[in-house]
């Protein structure tokens, strides 16, 4: 099923050298890591098929939701290693106990399965690389040291050692351009030569000597070397395939797969509620459980972001609970919805944890304990200015609390399914990076709600009459009332699909 | 100050330009790199700019000669030149959209004078003199050795952008094929200046007072007598209150910085260069080797940057698809050709000696009626104009690109 084309877009420029160390082993898999040049040739059921395609995806979905919930990378490691464990654990080459065949089996044909899922838009094969990278990553860096040194030398990446003459000749650059080396500790610190189009983070961000086109990379910013490498070949490989995956169109049992696949890649975050769908979004009242539907239609971001967090750790912190229970109530969420609402999203507490420490929280929000007093929902303004997020915290603005980097996958993973694409960013982390977070949520408005006819937004309407979204109600509200407006303009007819409705089916796929 | 508007540059001025003036032979050659065409030349994207700002994309052309054609047929007020496709741009629209994909295109560069605003005292806007040159000229002493250095580029034109900035266009075969990821990087390596103006500090290039980058040390060297020629003495930036402010706000020590400015407002007639002498010799009164006077000598070395490093425009570079104006075109408010600029002279380059497009005629007309040249095609008119000595650059810029790409092919036959 793969093409000869694919496998010589690998062969290219690994010209072998001298001297690099060839392991002559009996094992398919001698390593742990894998750079996945080779396409497994082999047969496979189609319910192995699936099985290594879905238990893969549930990592890479998770690596994701990490970039969107703006985890750090120690953290996103923990939670990734915790999946890969469960999913697709690959053992280190010293556990003899385990199946370690079998385990790097499941991660080479996963791998490769993916790659046909993935690889057939941009927008999907930027994704699928990013997830992919920070895996390899992520296993990298937890790989036994030996073990990795045994994986490199397995394998060509082209750099040159640079020898003590040249290294003495460049002793101050080399110094300047690495400020955390001590000069005590030059001697020691090896460097390796490569082209500086093989590490552009590193050039970006000034951490090498350059000279005539060359890279001076310490030992220590090595694999930035070896993760460029690995991101530069699978995007080539990835583009290969899409070429020749119209030749798999005719096969009828593995095109649905992978259609599922990507589209619940695509769907975001799996949704962990199996209770009712379909219930229809039109009615004043809100129940609890249209909330998930609510939230992938017609939610701000700062809200998907809550939402998404509940609904993955099962709990949530103090202020978030307060910015996101005050905006359900002025959404319309009764006390009675809103009780069975966190109680049913506080799953992993007792019912008796949470009468005593819950319920009265959400009845307090609600002007029934206390002081009794009605409180308002929060405002973008009170948002972006008061009780700055800390360290585990998932409240405030996501336009302003995000690395531009999280904000952008958050961005792409919250409103992909509403027509937002990654060339619709640069406009809008424009916007972030001036410090005009009103207007980078007002234009995503904007660009979710597109299109033409009744209950679609042109450029520059932002909520209505030109007017930037102010507070996260009023920018689902008028969602919801835009939706409203086209349904009735086709004629009012329940029985139009409601993009949740699909999305949900996707989201199955992953859940 | 000068931004004397030239005689109208009318439709009729520019069509005798493209006509008799404008060297397409030797543009062609320089964005093709062999005599033949080349996909480098058949499937580059060329946006014309017509009257009434028309904005014409995606033209692509065959030959020299259907290139000249076109463009005296449409006859813009200028053109651009953008990056070779998987396709020939024309068919844009028949191709399948994801075939439609840039390839090639060179390292392109933007320095505009108006960047420089917040720090030059002679001229505003779009106004430029012999004396704001001087931004330029340092920014394009820098970036060449630096590019050359460190990316060992070899095939730089520098070319005036017809008003107040230059343009630098990089035709190395690796610089043509650099994805926008690596032309992102490139600029994170040169661009200094960065923080908008509620930004005091626009210079955070070091961890902490570590030395700079050996980039940058390297770049430093022939900014300080530039910073002490051009700032100090020449635009005198912190004569006026607003200018020593700016500078007292890169000091980091607020003492010294009090005291400077006691001593400032006291005495209004202080010159640039007695008020960075003050400053020395404030540093000079703290401890030798103390944390203190380390962090100030930084900080002198930051402002010298900030005043003088090179201030590129970054998102010009970072995108492969991006449109730059050709050289020799002429720019529609001055009248003045973009001619290519040698970097080894810039010190001596003046905006306001290149030429118009009507002095260039003009010279024409007096050459005709001596030679009695009538009805004859007149494809290297220009060999009898001023225009003559910036085309011959360009063609021994081309000659030099071309002569690279047949070494490298006899290179590749030998291997065989």
């Amino acid at each position: 099923m793969f093409s000869n084309r694919e496998r010589a877009a690998f062969s290219d420029g690994t010209v072998k050298r001298e001297g690099q160390v060839y392991k002559h082993s009996t094992l398919k898999y001698p390593h742990r890591l894998n750079f996945y040049d080779r396409p497994p040739l082999e047969d496979v059921t189609i319910e192995e098929f699936e099985t290594c395609a879905i238990d893969r995806l549930r990592i890479l979905a998770e690596i994701e939701s990490s970039f969107v919930r703006n985890r750090s990378f120690e953290e996103l490691k923990t939670v990734t290693n915790a999946q890969c464990l469960k999913y697709l654990p690959l053992h280190s080459s010293t556990a003899t106990s385990e199946d370690l065949e079998g385990e790097r089996r499941k991660d080479h044909l996963g791998h490769f399965i993916l790659r046909l899922a993935f690889c057939r838009s941009e927008e999907l094969r930027r994704r699928f690389v990013k997830a992919e990278i920070t895996l390899f990553r992520v296993r990298y860096e937890s790989d036994d040291t030996k073990e990795r040194e045994e994986f490199l030398s397995s394998r060509d990446f082209d750099w040159i050692a640079v020898d003590k003459d040249e290294k003495e000749k460049f002793r101050r650059e080399l110094l300047a351009a690495s400020p955390n080396l001590k000069a005590e500790l030059f001697e020691k610190e090896k460097f390796y030569k490569v082209k500086w189009t093989r590490v552009p983070d590193l050039v970006e961000k000034r951490r090498v000597f350059l000279k005539g086109g060359w890279a001076y990379v310490p030992s220590r910013e090595q694999s930035s070397i070896i993760f460029q490498a690995f991101q530069s070949s699978l995007e080539r490989a990835l583009e290969a395939t899409a070429r020749a995956l119209p030749r798999l169109d005719e096969d009828t049992r593995i095109m649905p797969i992978l259609n599922n696949l990507s589209q619940g890649f695509l769907a975001g975050v799996p949704s962990e509620w199996s209770g009712n769908d379909g219930s229809s979004a039109n009615g004043e009242a809100i129940k609890a459980e249209m909330i998930d539907d609510l939230a992938r239609k017609h939610f701000p971001l700062c809200m998907k972001n809550l939402h998404d967090n509940l609904r993955r750790d099962r709990h949530m912190k103090h202020y978030g609970r307060l910015q996101y229970g005050l905006f359900l109530k002025v959404l319309g969420l009764s006390i009675e919805e809103a009780i069975a609402f966190w109680r049913k999203s506080f799953s992993k507490i007792t019912e008796d944890k949470f009468n005593k420490e819950y319920r009265y929280n959400v009845r307090h929000s609600y002007g029934l304990e206390g002081k009794r007093a009605n409180y308002a929902a929060k405002s973008c303004q009170q948002i972006l200015m008061n009780d700055q997020p800390g360290p585990g915290d998932s409240h405030g603005c996501p336009y302003r609390h995000f690395s531009e980097d999280n904000l952008q996958s958050a961005l792409l993973a919250a409103y992909s399914h509403q027509g937002l694409t990654s060339s619709d960013l640069p406009e809008i982390m424009h916007a972030v990076k001036s410090q005009h977070y009103h207007v980078a949520c007002t234009r995503v408005f904007e660009i979710t709600h597109a299109g033409s006819g009744v209950g679609t937004v042109k450029k520059g309407e932002g909520v209505g009459g030109g007017e930037s979204v102010t507070h996260p109600n009023q920018y689902a509200a008028r969602s919801r009332e835009l939706e409203k407006a086209k349904i009735e303009s086709l004629g009012g007819n329940d029985d139009v699909p409601m993009k949740g409705e699909e999305g949900g089916g996707d989201a199955m796929v992953l859940g | 100050m000068s931004t004397e508007e030239v005689e109208g540059v009318t439709p009729e001025v520019m069509l005798a330009f493209y006509r008799r003036l404008y060297p397409f032979k030797s543009i062609v050659n320089w964005i093709n790199h062999e005599h033949t065409p080349t996909k480098l030349f058949t499937h580059r994207e060329f946006a014309l700019t017509l009257e009434r700002d028309v904005y014409l994309r995606y033209q692509c052309f065959e030959t020299v000669e259907e290139f000249k054609k076109k463009v005296c047929s449409l006859n813009p007020t200028r053109f651009e030149i953008g990056p070779v496709y998987s396709v020939k741009p024309k068919d844009k629209k028949s191709a399948r959209q994801q075939a439609f994909t840039p390839l090639q295109r060179e390292l392109v560069f933007d320095i505009d004078m108006t960047d420089y605003d917040t720090v030059r005292t002679c001229c505003k806007e779009a106004g430029i003199c012999k004396r704001c040159w001087a931004f330029i000229a340092a920014a394009v002493r820098v970036l060449d050795s630096s590019i050359r250095d460190q990316f060992g580029y070899k095939h730089l034109l520098w070319v005036y952008s017809g008003r107040r900035g230059i343009h630098l266009w990089i035709s190395d075969k690796e610089a043509m094929e650099l994805t926008d990821e690596q032309r992102k990087a490139i600029v994170g390596w040169i661009a200094v200046i960065q923080g908008g103006k509620d930004m005091h500090k626009k210079v955070n290039v070091r961890q902490g007072t570590k030395p700079l980058p050996p980039s940058l040390q390297m770049a430093l060297e022939p900014l300080v007598p530039c910073f002490g020629d051009l700032i100090l003495a020449d635009q005198d930036c912190f004569k006026s209150d607003d200018g020593w402010e700016d500078l007292l706000h890169l000091i980091p020590d607020k003492n010294i910085a009090e005291i400077l400015r006691r001593k400032w407002n006291k005495d209004d007639g202080r010159s640039s260069e007695d008020k960075w002498d003050d400053l020395k010799s404030e540093i000079k009164k703290t401890d030798k080797g103390s944390p203190t006077r380390v962090s100030l000598q930084a900080a002198m070395e930051d402002i010298i940057l900030q005043y003088t490093y090179p201030r590129i425009d970054a998102e010009v570079s970072k995108h492969r698809n991006h449109l730059l104006k050709a050289p020799f075109c002429v720019h529609p408010k001055t009248g003045r050709v973009c001619v290519p600029v040698d970097p080894q002279l810039i010190d001596d380059f003046d905006p306001e000696k290149v030429p118009t497009v009507g002095q260039l005629l003009k010279e024409l007309d007096k050459v005709v009626t001596t030679q009695d040249m009538e009805g004859a095609e007149h494809h290297s008119d220009w060999e009898k104009t001023s225009l003559k000595p910036h085309v011959d650059m360009l063609d021994r810029h081309a000659m030099a690109l071309m002569d690279q790409v047949r070494r490298s092919k006899r290179a590749a036959d030998l291997s065989w």
